[in-house]
């Protein structure tokens, strides 16, 4: 197997892209990362999408977007997983870099939410529950999310006030990040009397609806030291893990275990534990996402993510910086691209160009992207070198 | 809803049908082509037990459309008596006397309809007991 790296990253600034077509975000993301890595071809590429089917009627998205970004000919493959899609694009294209069978691949994830109206967004995003047993029900994410949280509180006595604490890191975070979907700060009052969604969770407990792409290179690590002008950041870890989909089948509706496993499977192949990695962006569709999920890769035990959340210990200038990028919660959330954009924010981060919100030092960095209520996960470890 | 996907998901919504592994008795709602506890391809059809507690539940105020006329209402994970848990909304109930533990029952109810010419759905919802 072969050693990978991470030459190239690519971004637009994420919100309500009304007067562009998934086409022209994903270019602009795909040839600013191009651009980056100072790359003049590519071998292969994936492209993480939850579903330009029922949000842009749209499928076949490889050859259409291999054929905008002027890559005509190249292997492309569309990649789904919900909203670990763009994780997923990014394992499978360290995979194919890894097997040797391409030499630089491009990495990229796309969601054009916002062609349709919020009910239908609705439905297409429930699509990542089990339909037929939980959807029909009447249940929605906001409400498994929902269950989890009061699971939890009930559990390990998690307060309302430490679901609010995630929201307000994540906006302060975010106001530092030009390409966030809602740079606004937000106060603990304001998340705690916000719209009420599904009981406990409010409506600032929850990611937005967003029109966004990202993209970044790939390649093997001797390419990457032969071309590349800028800190090479190499790939150590990488772990991923399914779970039913449903969560009334899981036996521990407080805990996610395909994150566990992920990160687990991570961990081992980087050869690191926790106390080694200097920031994380994890998957926070919802503030108890972000709590259960600091808790599954082994930041904090169960039942403690909560106060950690709280007391600070994720914030810029904590134990673990969680989410500097503003994280799903204030950055936005096009589903398929927000894996791609998680390992963005680690990249510049290790590079040194995160600006204002930069950790000091930091040299190994986690993503962690999930799909559905947790029925998949893919985790990523990356170090400067 | 397509009319396939309502009419083969019947006899788990109508009679509380489940699959029991003939191998290790691990029970599927719904029922499955192999379990995944003992890779047994055999089970027998049996009825779930309709009583159960509350694991966890909701209430849910943003509705998709098909339910905005119902918001808000409750949602749980019901842990029924034979070990099988499922998710099912919380009806007669008020909001204020919901809670983890609560014994409930399924019942036979309308679950939604698809407007004024399609399918009208039915399945379970619990009660209180």
């Amino acid at each position: 197997m072969r050693e990978v790296a991470i030459i190239g990253v690519g971004m637009n600034k994420w919100g309500e892209l009304w007067e562009k077509s998934i086409n022209d975000i994903f270019v602009e993301a795909a040839l600013e990362a191009i651009d980056d890595a100072g790359v003049d071809h590519l071998d292969a590429m994936y492209v993480g999408c939850m579903s330009g089917g029922l949000f842009n009627g749209q499928e076949h998205l490889a050859s259409l977007l291999s054929d905008y970004l002027g890559m005509g000919p190249i292997p492309a493959t569309r990649v789904e997983s919900a909203c670990a899609s763009g994780g997923l694009a990014v394992k499978s294209a360290i995979i194919e870099v890894m097997s040797g069978n391409a030499e630089i691949v491009l990495a990229g994830g796309v969601e054009k939410m916002t062609d349709v109206s919020g009910d239908q967004a609705t439905y297409a995003l429930a699509t990542a529950a089990d339909q037929e047993y939980e959807v029909y029900q009447g249940v929605t994410f906001p409400g498994l999310y929902a269950m989890m949280a009061r699971a939890h509180m009930h559990k390990y006595g998690t307060t309302r006030k430490q679901l609010a604490a995630v929201a307000v890191k994540n906006h302060d975070n975010g106001s530092l990040n030009p390409l966030a979907q809602f740079p606004q700060k937000v106060t603990l009052d304001e998340v705690m009397n916000s719209v009420m969604v599904a009981d406990p969770l409010r409506i600032l407990d929850c990611s937005p609806i967003t029109d966004g792409a990202a993209a970044i290179i790939v390649c093997s690590l001797e390419t990457a030291k032969k071309i590349s002008k800028k800190p090479i950041v190499k790939v150590i870890g990488l772990g991923h893990a399914t779970d039913s989909i449903a969560l009334h089948s899981r036996s521990d509706l407080t805990s996610l275990n395909a994150v566990k496993l992920a990160g687990e499977r991570a961990y081992k192949m980087a050869g690191k534990t926790p106390a080694d990695i200097d920031l994380v962006e994890v998957h926070d569709c919802f503030t108890i996402a972000e709590i259960i999920v600091t808790e599954a890769l082994g930041f904090f035990e169960p039942g403690k993510g909560g106060p950690a959340a709280e007391s600070g210990q994720t914030a810029r200038d904590g134990k673990i910086p969680v989410n500097t990028s503003g994280g799903l919660k204030s950055k936005g959330h096009p589903v398929g691209a927000t894996g791609v954009a998680q390992v963005i924010e680690v990249v510049k981060q290790l590079r040194g160009e995160a600006g204002k919100r930069q950790i000091e030092k930091a040299r190994i960095g986690m993503t962690q992207n999930m799909g559905g209520s947790g029925g998949s996960s893919v985790v990523h470890i990356l170090e400067k070198i | 809803m397509s009319v396939p996907a309502y009419r083969r998901a019947m006899p788990q919504r109508y009679r509380y049908e489940a699959g029991k592994c003939k191998s290790c008795g691990k029970i599927f709602f719904p029922p499955r082509l192999i379990c995944d506890a003992c890779k047994s391809r055999e089970f027998e059809t049996i009825t779930l037990n309709r009583e159960g507690v509350v694991k966890t539940y909701t209430v849910i105020h943003v509705a998709p459309s098909q339910f905005v006329d119902q918001a808000p209402y409750a949602i749980g994970v019901v842990e029924l008596k034979d070990g099988v848990s499922l998710l099912t909304q919380i009806v007669d109930c008020e909001f204020e006397d919901l809670k983890i533990g609560m014994p409930v029952r399924l019942e036979f109810r309308k679950i939604s309809e698809d407007g004024k010419a399609g399918i009208i759905h039915y399945g379970y919802k619990c009660v209180p007991i």
